[in-house]
């Protein structure tokens, strides 16, 4: 393992598992699937070195509900997969999202609908922002564009699992996780050895001496069937979604005097920023915006910019998603434009650069 | 490699086919009605000075009357549950996952930190819990339609990767809680409400045997079927449920005990009727007995690098 300071060469993938064991990471339950396979693979031999636990499951459906027992018990746990995988998580992320149940679950994306390709794409963003399987609940949902970025993400996704009670979601795709970059590591985990004392599951003599009297067990439900029971949690869950407003994150790049303002989020926010370096060369007045949490959406900065009477044009790996929630942010003040990338086309700057300029020059 | 005992110290095989005869709605009627138990003591009762206790509620068990129709056998299956956890000194570091079924309500009648499953997933569950925490005691505790049907997978490979974890399967032969449709254990000739002209083997297939296939698998350290019909069957069950705890106390491996059950509302039957049936019909397709044993201390399987014994990955961090 490389020192302090030092710059180990990884892929995104592994860059995911380092951060999560960094964090404190101690039960890892995969699945294989394409693009994700380097971060089971890793797991598979470095949790153990942690004293962690390691297994591979039966499907993405019992990976998913082994996250929940794990994370039911207090224990910094994480599954990862790719879209179809997703797909299949979703019944326990709806459970654990009703039951406060803290984890960390990633999703390294993949071209779909069905088999799709196993090659990048954002065609996830609805299923990752909106909840993902049924009821009212969201998770936060963090979107790496580098290695480096993926490792830290991870690490802090964490924090945040424990911090609200609440699974969080780590939304890369084919680029990011496969991509080799130079990461560098953080010393020491933040896990509390009594993180979650209030609510984990340990039984109920747990911490005390023999002969003490037991405290009242503890149960983590979603079941809420007495009258207005439900509504309650509901609206618990509510309250903690709107607390999480403030934990928006976002990169700009040459917004400042930019006429139009690229909107687009991981591996095409990257590539984006090069189209946008590059059209600035040549003098043209376009800046990029990169939300790096998808949820909380950064509405309340893109409205800022709408204001400021600039112009927008979304670039998304699917055929029109992130579009939407960009439209919501401004449309007091602005509109905005659209480019897709279809899911199996990999995108370069070059590409870009037509349909920035065609946006720029309509006014 | 460890030993086990093969299923000859089961009861003799079920004969092939269909067993005799579908649920006869003329035994409701004719049933005289059940009797009433004495009403339960509403604490943990005290002895007076001149008197012997003798019977009481466990302390596992909550002081509070249960949602289970008249004649449900879930209250013998909690109560034996609860018992062991008594007797066996275990209710303290015990956490359980409940499943989706009439007994989704485990939670208000064990006094156990217990987390709620998706439906079928408890054994997934349960390896969450035990792999976080190895130190830990872990039981699911699942139905029929929960275990046999939409859990198949996750009951199938706990057992094989020899999980060390206990499961409690109540087999009542259907879909309780939503109103007794066909459960894959449902016999042949059995009426529910989406089977109405009874089970038909060429149309829905034959009735899931549950304990024959975790014995099979390479993690099972203890498997039995036990039924909660008679005195005498609910004593012998609980001496195989006890066997299937001692089976992850000891580390040996995965821990399986089936109990046939009665599920009077939705068979249409009275509660004596229901254990009837259970004795004429339930046990001649399902077989009464242990399935597996590991003998001595032999266990299911040794871990190699870089695996760890069982510890758990929480345990004493």
């Amino acid at each position: 393992m490389a020192g302090k300071n030092e710059l180990t060469f990884v892929k995104g993938n592994e860059a995911i598992a380092m951060g999560a064991l960094d964090a404190g990471c101690l039960c890892f339950f995969g699945y294989p699937i394409t693009p994700q396979n380097d971060i089971p693979e890793y797991m598979s031999k470095a949790i153990y070195e942690v004293g962690g636990e390691f297994v591979q499951a039966e499907s993405e459906v019992a990976a998913a509900n082994m996250l929940l027992g794990a994370g039911a018990c207090g224990v910094r746990a994480m599954t990862s997969s790719s879209s179809p995988g997703m797909s299949l998580k979703q019944e326990a992320i709806s459970y654990m999202a009703g039951s406060d149940i803290p984890a960390v679950i990633v999703n390294v994306s993949r071209g779909g609908p069905g088999l799709g390709d196993i090659g990048p794409s954002q065609g996830d963003y609805f299923q990752s922002t909106r909840g993902g399987g049924h009821g009212d609940y969201r998770l936060l949902v963090l979107a790496p564009s580098s290695a480096q970025e993926a490792y830290d993400m991870t690490h802090k996704a964490f924090d945040l699992a424990f911090a609200y009670r609440s699974p969080v979601l780590i939304l890369g795709d084919a680029i990011v996780g496969q991509m080799k970059e130079p990461i560098r590591r953080r010393q020491g985990t933040t896990a509390a050895s009594n993180e979650g004392a209030q609510w984990r599951l340990e039984g109920t003599a747990a911490g005390l001496k023999p002969g003490k009297k037991p405290r009242e067990h503890r149960i983590l439900k979603s079941l809420f069937l007495s009258d207005g029971e439900l509504a309650g949690q509901n609206q618990k869950l509510q309250a903690k979604y709107e607390a999480w407003k403030d934990l928006v994150e976002f990169e700009t790049f040459e917004v400042k005097d930019a006429e139009l303002v690229v909107v687009a989020f991981g591996s095409i926010g990257r590539i984006a920023k090069n189209a946008v370096r590059a059209l600035r060369k040549k003098g043209k007045k376009v800046g990029l915006f990169r939300p790096k949490t998808l949820y909380p959406f950064p509405e309340k900065a893109l409205a800022k910019l709408a204001k400021e009477g600039k112009r927008f044009l979304t670039i998304e790996h699917n055929l029109g998603q992130m579009v939407e929630d960009v439209r919501l942010s401004v449309r007091k003040h602005a509109d905005s434009e659209l480019f897709c990338v279809y899911p199996g086309n990999m995108p370069s700057p070059d590409d870009f650069e037509a349909p920035i300029l065609r946006a720029l020059g309509r006014k | 490699m460890a030993k086990a005992k093969s299923a000859a110290k089961a009861a003799p095989a079920p004969k092939a086919g269909a067993p005799k005869a579908a649920v006869k709605k003329t035994a409701a009627k004719k049933t005289a009605a059940s009797k009433v138990a004495p009403a339960p003591k509403k604490t943990v009762a005290k002895a007076a000075e001149n008197e012997e206790l003798v019977f009481t509620r466990p302390a596992a068990l909550a002081d509070r009357a249960t949602h289970y129709c008249p004649g449900c056998h879930h209250g013998i299956a909690h109560r034996m549950v609860a018992e062991l956890l008594d007797e066996m000194d275990l209710a303290g570091r015990t956490v359980a996952a409940s499943a989706i079924g009439c007994s989704v309500f485990l939670y208000n009648y064990i006094k156990v930190d217990t987390v709620e499953s998706p439906h079928g997933r408890a054994p997934a569950v349960a390896t969450g819990i035990k792999r976080a925490r190895g130190d830990k005691f872990v039981f699911t505790y699942q139905g029929d339609g929960d275990l046999a049907s939409i859990g198949m997978a996750e009951i199938m490979h706990a057992a094989n990767r020899g999980e060390r974890i206990t499961v409690v399967f109540v087999n009542n032969t259907v879909y309780g809680m939503t109103g007794g449709q066909m459960a894959p254990t449902t016999l042949i000739g059995q009426k529910t409400t989406t089977c109405p002209g009874g089970r038909c083997k060429d149309r829905e297939g034959a009735p899931i045997r549950m304990a024959e296939i975790i014995a099979q698998l390479g993690g099972t350290a203890f498997c039995a079927r036990g039924s909660l019909d008679s005195v005498k069957n609910i004593r012998q069950a609980k001496k195989y449920m006890r066997q299937a705890f001692e089976a992850q106390t000891k580390g040996l491996g995965f821990g399986f005990v089936e109990l046939l059950s009665g599920c009077p509302t939705n068979w249409r039957l009275s509660p004596v009727a229901a254990n009837k049936r259970i004795t004429d019909e339930m046990i001649p397709y399902f077989p009464l007995g242990v399935y597996k044993e590991l003998e001595g201390d032999a266990t299911c399987g040794s871990l190699i690098a870089p695996g760890t014994a069982a510890g758990g990955a929480g345990e004493g961090k």
